[in-house]
């Protein structure tokens, strides 16, 4: 299992291959991933950039929670999380979840377990820049 | 030892400071740490709350040297 956190771009299908490769072969017949791209809209505004602020330490154990929980509750070959922090900009990647088991079901579950409770339980916060220059603080997820 | 108090993104901001350092008390707890914290404001009702980086409910105790935080709904992913 990996959790990590990204303070400059990265890129969620290289790192997603390395990953992988280094997984026992065969061992797993199904890989669910999620990948979150950064939107240039957000509530009918224009977004132009975003920063994303975590609580150093609280953040990186609350994900290891999340992927320790999901290993109990599905067969899991492996999981992981990749998530960024600091300034972002529009088509960058924020967030990537995965999960590797031996059939779908498992694999997507778990996937979207991943996913939910990292956007409802873990420390991170949006402050977004909109396209006339005002900075606000993002109040909610959007549902879905 | 003392209590490390810390504020993060929106509530930060409001605040103007991310960090305080509070003597211990007797039978404190988080909501009590708040209070002497932030006198001037009464702790917000959607307001999240970890002790020692776990979550915790405001009655929750605190002790010499714990790290209490607070913050706002979190909105990652």
């Amino acid at each position: 299992m990996s959790v990590s956190l990204h303070p400059k771009p990265f890129d969620p299908w290289t790192l997603l291959a390395d990953y992988q490769s280094r997984l026992p072969a065969g061992r797993f017949g199904a890989n669910a991933v999620f990948v979150g791209t950064m939107r240039d809209f957000n509530e009918g505004d224009d977004v132009r950039a975003m920063t994303l602020e975590h609580y150093p330490g609280m953040t990186e154990r609350h994900l290891e929670d999340i992927v320790a929980e999901a290993r109990r509750r599905w067969p899991l070959e492996d999981c992981l999380i990749a998530h960024r922090v600091g300034a972002i900009e529009p088509g960058q990647p924020i967030v990537l979840t995965a999960a590797w088991s031996a059939h779908r079901q498992a694999a997507f579950e778990a996937c979207r377990f991943l996913m939910e409770e990292l956007k409802h339980r873990a420390p991170f916060w949006k402050r977004e820049t909109l396209g006339d220059g005002e900075t606000r603080w993002v109040a909610r997820n959007t549902e879905g | 030892m003392s209590i490390t108090v810390r504020y993060f993104a929106s509530l930060r901001e409001q605040l103007g400071r991310g960090e305080d350092r509070l003597e211990a008390g007797d039978a404190d707890t988080a909501a009590g740490v708040w209070a002497r914290a932030v006198p001037d404001r009464t702790m917000p009702e959607r307001i999240l709350i970890a002790i020692n980086q776990e979550y915790a409910d405001g009655d929750h105790p605190v002790r010499d040297g714990d790290e209490v935080a607070f913050f706002p709904p979190v909105t990652g992913g």
